[in-house]
């Protein structure tokens, strides 16, 4: 038996008003998308719902991670080793990656909840995370999100069990995306409904439903993906589900975040599930993935996090069309990148339990920490007598700040802080905040994001971000 | 520390070069124009033989002492660069002081110079080698004492925009500063803003630029000119990160405050606000200006904004700072910068600064604080 310990989202406060695609003004609860900042990228996003998983939850239990998404941005290299050195898990931690497919969230889900009812991991964390481009102003644009969701698959203490599942395959061209391109494709619109997304769900979720024994009303909630609202209402009925069933889409909230799509529409299903209800959630790309889930009363003890509902609270819209087009990195450079080649890797590796990890070091003689880690210490002059600090997790304050017109970002100024942090002082840019939203002594916590993209490749590093409201 | 170096060494001859956006003009070209004006403040006409050593200051030095050999022709002579950010100036200065101290030279020149206007960007390169402290320009690291020192005194931009002003007018009066215009509190506050809260006017200018001295034993020094000045004092001092360090309090800044201490030890001085004449203080932002006067020592913690009102740095206050204009119209070649503060402090201390004259100085400070901060340099010169 295995199924879900803890959940988590994450969605960008950034959204794109979709009116201003066509140049109209914003409207006030008009539709929107998630939008994913120039400082965030399926990475960030992931190691940000990892953490709202993770709430209450000693990290060195996890003894996997599985990474899915279909925008990660290198070809070579593993996105779930730096999640787990962000989130200073345990190094024999077992990291991979699942892609290809829209559908890999779900996959993930049941690949981790397999390792854990073979008894191979305890605790297997899945994120899956998308940031999922358009072309500018084309079809796609307004249909599709940018957000991550994040379970802890584990034996013992679930708030889920995963008692069924049904996957089906199926070779359609319906989306893509080859190697060196941005954005996606997507074959005629009424095609890859007709005969994708609508014959391969009702395939699942019938499957599911013979397998399990069950019938559709057995269950509280169904989370299932779809393109749109038109083509959900055909599965819908089909396989035999009334509307207060089926999870919110949150069209017109969020968009199709991909991979992270299913996982997401489950955790906000699971927000508002009682011990007992059946909750199903589907994934559709490549054919579908339909799986079952029992809530246990292990649910109402779960510690409080921000989840799907927290995220979506906190919303930042873009001005303007052209800020998301900076903010996207698509709009034309004066300056050639040049050649540059990013960081030094060397560096990197020695630095990456600082710069990945947030963690500084305690001075064993004194308690001061230090971050970056030295070797003397600043307070008591002792020398190399250290403990690992992780600095993550908690809350600083704001002892400074400036704002910097001259860094290139897609809204200047860039909000550079010197927080407070345990005792260490530690300077970072400050997100989700306007310049005028800063106040000496606010406290701040810190999150993961993406710092430039020197040489080409996303370089990561913390930010510090106001709390949200009511936290 | 108990050394002291006051009254062992004379400067006997400065000069530098017009400093600017130099476009036309090498480095060659500003090191000899710099170098030759201070051989004839000197009086000295055959370098190659009376030149014993030469002491550069340089933060990007291209070819090494190879540059400064090769544009001087000074051959077979040790030459040194020191490069340690905003204070390089100064530190060059102190090397060519000491060296002279210690006996093993009579006569040194000493040569601080850059030229980042080469590099074809305005203002700052915006950094990408990392991924910590990013945005990473020296308008960030100054600015982060604003926001703590503003809440804490009351003080705030329109303070700020008076030094800017006061500056500027400094500038116009003398004839190798590059900018050369009177500005008002309301440019200052309307330009555009470079990294809160310091707009275009509060920051120092990015120029070319390259200064010189001569140093020789104090008892020798009348065979060069009958007017020497002496070497007071001189020392550099390096602080805790301001970044890093647990208890930094972002309303001053540690450096100029060590250095300080003993500098007014090595002179002698007891009461700087009363004792010194004429300071040179590194303006590379407003409020480095504003914090200096009281890291210094000058005034009370907390107590610039009413200085700035009363005036009392003003050409003609009680204590006139930045009497050529300073950073702010010189602009900031880093290596230059403090022996152009040399320069500045003994035409002052000569009676040579024309229309910026200080009357009846005597004792003047010059002083250059750099890195995030971190390093400090001050040289005392006086009147023996």
């Amino acid at each position: 038996m295995s199924g879900i310990r803890a959940y988590g989202a994450y969605i960008p406060a950034t959204r794109l008003p979709l009116s201003l695609i066509q140049g109209r003004p914003a409207k006030e609860g008009g539709p929107e998308k998630a939008v994913a900042y120039d400082d965030e990228d399926s990475v960030t996003m992931a190691v940000a719902a990892a953490i709202d998983c993770l709430t209450g939850i000693d990290r060195s239990e996890v003894d996997g991670v599985m990474f899915a998404s279909t925008t990660y941005p290198l070809k070579e290299k593993q996105g779930a080793a730096v999640i787990a050195k962000a989130l200073d898990l345990r190094r024999d931690v077992l990291t991979t990656d699942f892609s290809g497919s829209l559908r890999c969230g779900t996959s993930a889900i049941e690949a981790g909840a397999n390792a854990v009812a073979a008894g191979t991991a305890k605790n297997v964390l899945v994120v899956a995370s998308d940031c999922r481009m358009g072309a500018p102003r084309g079809a796609l644009e307004a249909k599709l999100g940018d957000a991550a969701a994040a379970v802890l698959l584990s034996a013992d203490d679930v708030i889920a069990k995963l008692d069924g599942s049904h996957a089906i395959s199926d070779e359609l061209q319906d989306m893509w995306r080859v190697e060196g391109e941005t954005f996606t494709h997507a074959w005629e619109d009424r095609f890859i409904v007709q005969e994708g997304y609508t014959p391969n769900m009702i395939a699942a979720v019938k499957g599911l439903l013979e397998k399990t024994g069950r019938a559709a009303s057995d269950y509280a909630k169904a989370a299932m993906v779809a393109p749109d609202a038109r083509s959900m209402g055909g599965v819908v009925k089909k396989v035999g589900l009334e509307g207060a069933q089926v999870q919110d889409p949150l069209f017109g909230r969020l968009g199709h975040c991909g991979a992270a799509f299913a996982p997401l529409l489950l955790v906000a299903a699971l927000e508002d599930a009682r011990g007992g209800d059946r909750v199903l959630a589907a994934g559709s790309g490549d054919g579908a993935h339909a799986l079952s889930f029992e809530v246990t009363d292990a649910i109402g003890s779960l510690p409080p996090r921000r989840g799907v509902k927290g995220h979506l609270d906190r919303r930042r819209p873009l001005p303007s069309y052209d800020t998301y087009l900076k903010a996207r990195n698509l709009d034309p450079k004066e300056w050639a990148a040049g050649a540059d080649l990013g960081l030094s890797a060397t560096i990197r590796f020695r630095e990456r339990d600082t710069d990945i990890g947030l963690v500084g070091a305690r001075c064993t003689s004194c308690g001061q920490i230090h971050l970056p880690r030295t070797r003397v210490c600043y307070k008591c002059h002792a020398k190399d007598q250290w403990e690992p600090a992780r600095l993550s997790d908690k809350q600083g304050k704001v002892l400074s700040y400036t704002f910097d017109f001259f860094f290139p970002t897609a809204q200047p100024p860039t909000i550079m802080i010197m927080t407070e942090v345990e005792g260490a002082r530690v300077q970072v840019q400050l997100a989700n905040a306007k310049p005028d939203e800063v106040k000496l002594d606010m406290p701040v916590e810190y999150v993961f994001r993406k710092i430039h993209n020197a040489g080409g490749k996303a370089n990561y590093f913390w930010k510090a971000s106001p709390l949200p409201a009511g936290a | 520390m108990s050394g002291n170096i006051r009254d062992k060494v004379a400067v006997v001859g400065v000069g530098a070069c017009k400093f600017g956006e130099n476009w036309t003009s090498s480095r060659e070209d500003m090191i000899v124009d710099a170098a030759y004006e201070a051989y004839e403040d000197a009086g000295i006409e055959n370098p190659q033989e009376q030149i014993e050593a030469v002491f550069c200051g340089a933060v990007y030095p291209r070819e090494g002492t190879a540059e400064i050999a090769e544009a001087l022709k000074i051959f077979g002579k040790p030459i040194s660069i020191v490069s340690d950010y905003c204070q390089t100036g100064t530190d060059a200065f102190r090397f060519g002081a000491l060296a002279v101290a210690s006996g093993m030279y009579d006569t040194v020149l000493v040569v601080g110079f850059d030229k980042p206007k080469d590099r074809g960007v305005s203002g700052p390169s915006v950094n990408f080698d990392r991924v910590r402290g990013l945005p990473s320009t020296p308008a960030g690291w100054f600015s982060l004492c604003a926001a703590r020192y503003f809440e804490t005194y009351g003080a705030g931009r329109e303070d700020l925009a008076k030094i800017a002003v006061k500056n500027h007018h400094n500038g116009t009066l003398a004839p190798k500063s590059m900018l050369k215009r009177e500005i008002t509190v309301d440019d200052v506050l309307k330009a555009r803003l470079i990294s809160w809260p310091f707009g275009l006017y509060d920051c120092a200018a990015q120029s070319d630029g390259a200064a010189a001295c001569i140093l020789t034993k104090a008892d020798g020094a009348k065979s060069f000119r009958d007017d020497p000045v002496l070497v007071k004092a001189v020392t550099i001092a390096v602080s805790e990160h301001p970044q890093r360090d647990p208890d930094f309090d972002f309303l001053g800044w540690k450096p100029t405050q060590y250095a300080a201490k003993d500098a007014y030890r090595q002179a002698g001085i007891s009461d700087p606000f009363k004792e010194l004449d004429v300071i040179q203080l590194h303006d590379c932002f407003t409020l480095t200006e504003m914090l200096t006067y009281e890291d210094l020592g000058l005034i009370d913690k907390g107590s610039a904004k009413e200085h700035i009102a009363s005036g009392t740095f003003e050409l003609d206050g009680e204590l006139p700072i930045n009497t050529d204009g300073g950073l702010k119209t010189f602009g900031h070649p880093t290596g230059a910068t403090g022996v152009r503060m040399v320069y500045e402090n003994t035409l002052q201390l000569q009676g040579r600064a024309e229309g910026r004259q200080v009357k009846n100085a005597t004792m003047a400070l010059s002083h250059n604080i750099g890195g995030p901060p971190t390093t400090c340099g001050i040289a005392i010169l006086g009147m023996p």
